[in-house]
Formats: structure tokens, sequence, C-alpha cells
């Protein structure tokens, strides 16, 4: 046998023991929006980039309604985290250098005007309705096509700012092996893009925008995989604990909901429909995009939960 | 710069859980949390197998992840002997601190704010020990500045065997337990 190591403590501290769990569904939430945000202001970004707010059916006039939509619930369920609420005025008095939340507080300050300038380039019929003055700005806008593309650089890269991260907050945190990966940010960003090119893919009016970000998807899927086994390679030829955090997606206590939900529903399957759709050999149906989505969300509770579940403990050792 | 440490003597703790209930007292810890506990860790292979008992808390270190990731500055490093302390008052209760600590030694005070270990901040300003230092019958626990060669502390570490928790995990604990 080998040796044995028991450890035993008095200490039971809500949330904190036996094993963390201090963040619940808030902040995989929050995170899950973020980077879908993150993935949809850089497509929208790119369209008014390369000039398709040209076209009347563009799916970038309602990407950026959408966003400030799923980005104030995600920031609602994130203020909903917060034990001491009332003082949450704080983030916004300071700015903390070595904290990626402080940054995060900041970026989504900056984000909203982005995308509100977004929506300004051609407001909702509802909303020029209520607000006539909107048409005026708009004009504005449109008056300078520098600025326009401006608009959608920016975007793009406040996309990635916010998409990153969303996964640099967890990153940093060397107490959780698994969360200690410097990769997790790409995983992050490449699955918001992703969950982002299913939810345009879902709804654009424009067939030729719907076809390309299916495609598009495809190739955010096939890069999240290629992600996943880098992060996996890393962790495996760590030290000890990063092993073992490894091992708790790879076969240990989330192994059925990462291979099920993760891997299998939220990236094999949709793909592998969507491969033969973009291929014309079946038609295009909601269920792929959906699969992709739910997928999303799922990757961040499990990356929430295992990486609070993974430790150092072992380390005691001396 | 003085910088507080403690030394524990894991040789004379016997686990009577006096200091985790001085500390209680003392800070008003509410009922089901705990700033200091007690650990048992035993290891080895029949018959050989060793055994220690030791009292733990916030290690105060001096790279301070739990300090570093804080979105606001309520976690911080005091201006008397480096401690790691909380601002209540400016602690959103984000939890991120929480979740750096690779000790676990921090929880989210049912007010709301992170908390722990302050080291007795308020006592040791006064000249007085810390509670659990204090209280401890076996007299296993020595508080002092271990930047000062002639304090007892740092005269323990210098004679006696000593390991720190973690050092993997690259904190740089201020807490040494002597084996
Ligand atoms: S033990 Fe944890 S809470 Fe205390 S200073 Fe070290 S990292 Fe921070
Ligand atoms: S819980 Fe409070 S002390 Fe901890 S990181 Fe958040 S704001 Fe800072």
């Amino acid at each position: 046998m080998n040796e044995l190591l028991e450890l035993t403590t008095t200490r039971h501290n809500p949330h904190v023991d036996p094993v963390m769990a201090m963040w619940e569904w808030q902040i995989p939430v929050y995170l899950f929006l973020g980077g879908m945000v993150a993935g949809m202001m850089i497509i929208s970004g790119y369209f008014l980039f390369t000039n398709r707010h040209k076209e009347s059916n563009c799916s970038c006039f309602f990407i950026p309604i959408v966003s400030v939509v799923l980005l104030s619930l995600g920031m609602f369920a994130l203020f909903l985290d917060l034990s001491h609420k009332l003082y949450v005025w704080r983030l916004y008095t300071t700015f903390q250098f070595t904290s990626p939340m402080s940054w995060g507080a900041w970026i989504l300050i900056l984000v909203y005007p982005a995308l509100i300038a977004n929506i300004l380039i051609r407001p909702a019929k509802w909303m020029t309705e209520k607000v006539p003055k909107l048409l005026e700005y708009s004009k504005k806008i449109n008056e300078h096509p520098f600025l326009v593309k401006n608009i959608g650089i920016t975007n793009m890269i406040l996309g990635m700012m916010l998409g990153a991260y969303t996964g640099v907050l967890l990153s940093t945190m060397g107490s959780r092996p698994l969360w200690n990966t410097s990769l997790l940010w790409v995983l992050f960003l490449v699955s918001g893009l992703s969950a982002a090119a299913a939810f345009v893919h879902l709804f654009a009016k424009n067939k030729y925008e719907s076809e390309l970000l299916a495609k598009a998807d495809n190739g955010f899927l096939i890069i999240e995989l290629f992600v996943f086994v880098m992060i996996f390679l890393g962790l495996l030829s760590s030290a000890k604990p990063h092993i073992e955090a490894a091992q708790l997606l790879l076969n240990g206590a989330y192994a059925p909901v990462f291979w099920v939900f993760v891997i299998g529903i939220g990236i094999i399957i949709p793909l592998f429909i969507q491969l033969l759709a973009v291929n014309h050999k079946i038609k295009h149906t909601a269920i792929a995009p959906i699969l992709v989505i739910v997928g999303g969300l799922i990757l961040r509770f499990v990356i929430v939960s295992a990486g609070q579940y993974s430790h150092w403990f072992n380390a005691h050792f001396h | 710069m003085p910088r507080f440490g403690m030394v524990i003597d894991t040789r004379k703790c016997v686990g009577c859980q006096d200091c985790v209930i001085a500390c209680k007292t003392e800070n008003n810890i509410p009922e089901g949390y705990n700033r200091d506990w007690i650990i048992t860790e035993s290891h080895g292979k029949f018959p050989d197998i060793q055994m220690e008992i030791r009292t733990e808390r916030c290690n105060h270190c001096s790279e301070t992840p739990c300090v570093s990731c804080c979105p606001t500055g309520a976690s911080h490093i005091h201006d008397v002997g480096g401690v790691v302390l909380v601002t209540h008052d400016v602690c959103i209760g984000c939890k991120a601190c929480i979740e750096a600590c690779p000790y676990d030694a921090r929880f989210a005070h049912p007010d709301g704010y992170a908390d722990k270990c302050t080291f007795c901040i308020h006592r040791v300003e006064k000249g007085e020990n810390p509670a659990c230092v204090e209280v401890c019958p076996t007299y296993c626990m020595y508080f002092g500045d271990l930047e000062d060669p002639n304090s007892e502390v740092s005269k323990l570490l210098k004679s006696r065997k000593w390991h720190v928790n973690l050092t993997d995990a690259g904190t740089q604990p201020n807490i040494f337990y002597l084996v």
C-alpha cells in the first residue's frame, strides 16, 4: 500500500468547507453572458468594418441591442453574487491595476457606449418612433464612413478585451489549479465567439450571414476542441495538483458532465450537424446553434465548479 | 520595517481548540465560522506513522494573491508589520479574495464582507499578543517580528527545524511550524 495521508480539520466555514463553493450560479451565468456579448461585439464590429451595415437586413442592427440586454442581465447576475451589495460603488472609486475584476469593471463601463454607438448607426424602428431625434444622430454618424468603421473596430477590440477578461478573471487564481492555465482566456473567448455565432446564425434574416456564421461557428468549435487539448496537455505535464485538476474533468468527479454536455452536446454533435448543413447534405435547423449556446453555458458552470473543487491540499505533505 | 509572523511548535500543540475559542470571543466571530482552526495530519505507512497537530489561520503571506485580486483595495497590507487586512466598508463581497487564497483561510462574513484572521492587530498595536497566542495553555505559539534577528520568533527559526504550509503555492507564508 502507498503511504497514507490524512488531514482532519475542525474548520467548517460555509461555502468553503469541505470544498470551495463560494461562487454559485451567478458567476458562470455572468461569465457566459459576458463571453457571448464579447463574441457578438466582435461579429457586429466586423460587419460594420466590412460595410455590411449597408445591407438592409444586416444582423448588425439587432446584435448590439441584444448585447445590451444580455450584458445587463449578466451584470445583474454578478450584482446578485455580491454579498456586500451596498458598497458596489466602491468598484468605481478606484482602479486596482493587479485585479482582473477591477479591469473588468472598467472595461464594462467602456463597452456600453461602444454598443450604444453601434446601435445609433441604424436604430430600430421602435426606438425612432419613440425618440425621433435618434434618426438625426444616425444620419450624422452615417455621413462619416470613417466613423462607422471606427465604431466597428472599437466594438471588435472591446469585445476581445471583454471575452479575454472573463477567462483571465479565473486563470490568475493560482490557488485553483484547474483555472491556473494561461489558455483559459482563449477557451472562453473562442467559446463566446462560438455562442455568439450560433445566436446570429439562429436569428439572422440575411441568408448570406446565416450561412457565413454557421461556417464560422464550425471553425470556432474546432478551435475550441484544439484549445481543450492544449489545456489538458499543459495541466497533465505540470505539478501534481494540476494533474489532479485535469483528471477531475477527464475521468474524475466532473467527467460525466464534461464529456456528455460540454464536449458531446456542446461541441461534437452540433459540429457534426453543422458540417453536414454547410455542405448542403441536410437543412439548417435550430438544433445545432441551440446546442452550442447551451453547451457554452454548461462549460462555464463546469469550469467554475470544478475549478473551485480543485485544490493544493496534497501539497500539505512535507 | 517589521514583519509580523507566528511560530507554532507542533510538538507542543495538543489541538485543545483554546485558540479557536479565544479568537471567536475576542473578535466576535459568528457561530459556525472560524478565523482559526486545528488541523490533524497523519502520514506514513504502518507501523511507521507520524502525526502532526497544528493550529492554522491566514498566513499573512508576503506574496498576497488575495490582495492583488481585490478590485476595490479593501484587501490590503497594513502599514504595521505587513499584516493582511480587509476594510469592511470598502469590500463589496465579490469573494475573489476567498477564491484566491490557496489556504481557504477566508470566508464571507454573514454581514457580507470578506473576513479572516487579523493577527488581532487591535491588540498587537497596544503591545499585546494576539488572543490565540495569549490563551494557549501549552505555550506553543509565538508572535513577533521576523525581521528582527533578536526576536523570539527569529531565534526559534534559527534553532529549530520548521516547515510552512503549501510552499508550492508561492505565497511565502509568515506562519512557521516547528517540527
Ligand atoms: S493565507 Fe490566504 S488570505 Fe492570508 S495572506 Fe495568504 S493568501 Fe491571503
Ligand atoms: S470580497 Fe471584498 S476584500 Fe475580497 S476581493 Fe472582493 S472586494 Fe476585495
